[in-house]
């Protein structure tokens, strides 16, 4: 089980305009654990997890180079097929985005344009999906009022009962929950720590203790350039690199 | 001292704003005011419902109904088809062009020149097409015209509230699997929708309410339209041929032709504001 991995990063480099933000990134994401990307603001985090998925096709300016295996399939390959891609990951951003539907259309929107179209197939996908985001408890009376009359804590549960429901390996995290109150953050890493069983998990933050507790595996950028990554235990209380040994005392930022 | 001279701009600009909005309520005020009080005194049951009669123009009995349903069909018909070509340009624009692209700037540049071409020139321009076709003054003539002439401000205003739409909402959507069709359909098109739909009412009423472009293009007549390819009236004309005619009576209709312009503008926005109260219930703010 350790050697498996979905995602492996082999040579990536990412050019935006002139600048060069990611380099000669290589790494491997261990299944069914937490990976925490660290590193201070405008290291490369955001772009290395957008690079999985290949949203990074939508920037302005964008080059890309080098191999991002998902399943031993080359994802930057020209020749592959995004949606499938994507299908394989649940994304949580920064800030929730519900889109514009009830609370059942959000959930039942992917299993939808994926093919399902039983209602009660789908009442029971939504059903569970909504479980597993812990929030059915919340919303279970109300799933056609609109999505965006939820708070901002259950908004994010519901893009992650969203995501869930294209029945993905893997999620991904992008700073998922710096926008939430921490009670709110503290039930989405409470789901994160029940997920990892079935799930691989990536996830963006700039909070050293949000990585100490969640995280599994650490991988730390700074300036674009992948400085060291390793089991969280041995990442956090015996660093290799110098800048690590910096970046956790705080001297770096 | 800094302190005085500060709150005196401040109670001066806002005079300033509140003057302003005055003015133009006042003018809004006047304009309804006016064809209120010369139409209402000549609206009759007959203005509606019946078309004009023999002598109509000379004061005798009738109606303008040819030009009411006249109107009503071009404008429809017109702002059906700046939809069916507008929409899809608007969502190409933003879902599926490449952002900041030269394509996009060379687009959005062109509809507004086009914006801001006079309603007589896109007349003209239908006219020559209709030569060009052997088609004669007609319905169908009309509608190309109007659609034409509302086509540039109606895609410019659907691809500016499309525009607000955040990129955060495409990308949940394509992460999850979702192609950019299904994302513009299910996703864009919906969070866009208030905007869309005011987008459409304004080219309607801008559509409804023009004279130049129609009349090369549509001709007139005192029936009721029956088919495309005839000519049909409309109550800008209307109005312009009643208002030319040195009758008192005659001149009166025109103003009551006016106000049922006006009212069919209006019913038409509060229609349009109900339906879209409902429909968006779900956008996201």
């Amino acid at each position: 089980m350790e050697n498996r991995t979905h995602i492996s990063v082999q040579g990536l480099n990412v050019h935006i305009r002139r600048e060069h933000v990611l380099k000669d990134i290589n790494l491997s994401i261990p299944d069914r654990k937490i990976t925490a990307i660290i590193g201070p603001s405008g290291c490369g985090k955001t772009t290395l997890l957008r690079s999985f998925n290949r949203l990074i096709d939508a920037t302005e300016g964008v080059r890309v180079s080098g191999r991002v295996l998902v399943d031993d399939e080359d994802i930057l390959d020209p020749r592959a097929e995004v949606t499938h891609i994507r299908k394989k990951m649940g994304l949580l951003l920064q800030k929730p985005f519900p889109l514009p539907m009830s609370i059942y259309e959000n959930v039942a929107y992917g299993p939808r344009i994926h093919g399902i179209r039983d209602r009660r197939r789908l009442d029971g996908i939504v059903e569970c999906f909504l479980r597993k985001a812990s929030l059915w408890d919340e919303v279970s009376g109300r799933l056609s009022q609109p999505a965006s009359a939820l708070s901002l804590g259950q908004q994010q549960r519901l893009c992650l009962a969203r995501g869930l429901a294209v029945e993905p390996a893997i999620i991904l995290g992008d700073e998922p929950t710096s926008a939430l109150d921490p009670q709110s953050s503290q039930r989405i890493e409470q789901t994160f720590t029940e997920l990892k069983r079935d799930y691989t998990i990536v996830i963006v933050t700039h909070i050293l203790r949000q990585a100490r507790r969640l995280a599994d595996h650490v991988v730390f950028l700074y300036l674009g350039e992948l400085v060291e990554q390793g089991p969280a235990w041995d990442f956090f209380n015996n660093p290799k690199h110098p800048m690590t040994r910096e970046y956790i005392k705080g001297l770096i930022s | 001292m800094a302190r005085d001279r500060r709150f005196a701009e401040e109670r001066l600009f806002r005079g300033l704003m509140i003057a302003a909005t005055a003015l133009i309520v006042s003018c809004l005020a006047l304009i309804l005011l006016t064809v209120l009080a010369k139409g209402l005194p000549f609206m009759s049951l007959d203005m509606v419902t019946r078309t004009p009669q023999g002598g109509y123009y000379l004061g005798k009995g009738g109606g303008v109904l040819n030009a009411i349903l006249g109107s009503l069909y071009l404008a429809g018909g017109a702002t059906l088809l700046a939809i069916l070509i507008g929409l899809p340009v608007a969502l190409y624009l933003n879902v599926y062009a490449r952002p900041g692209g030269r394509f996009v700037a060379a687009s959005r540049f062109a509809f507004d020149v086009l914006n801001g071409v006079p309603s007589i020139v896109y007349g003209a321009f239908g006219f020559t097409l209709m030569i060009f076709f052997g088609l004669r003054a007609s319905l169908l003539g009309g509608i190309i015209a109007i659609a034409l002439l509302i086509l540039p401000m109606m895609a410019r205003s659907m691809d500016e509230v499309i525009r607000l739409v955040p990129r955060e909402l495409l990308e949940a959507s394509y992460a999850l699997g979702a192609t950019r069709w299904e994302t513009a359909r299910r996703v864009v098109a919906r969070q866009a929708l208030p905007g869309i739909l005011t987008a459409v009412l304004i080219a309607f009423g801008r559509g409804i309410g023009d004279a130049a472009a129609v009349i090369f293009t549509t001709g007139f007549t005192d029936a009721v339209p029956g088919s495309l390819l005839r000519p049909a009236a409309t109550l800008p004309l209307a109005i312009f041929f009643q208002l030319g005619v040195p009758i008192p009576e005659v001149q009166g209709r025109a103003y009551a032709s006016a106000l049922i312009l006006t009212v069919l503008i209006l019913a038409v926005s509060l229609a349009a504001r109900l339906l879209s109260r409902r429909l968006t219930r779900h956008v996201v703010k």
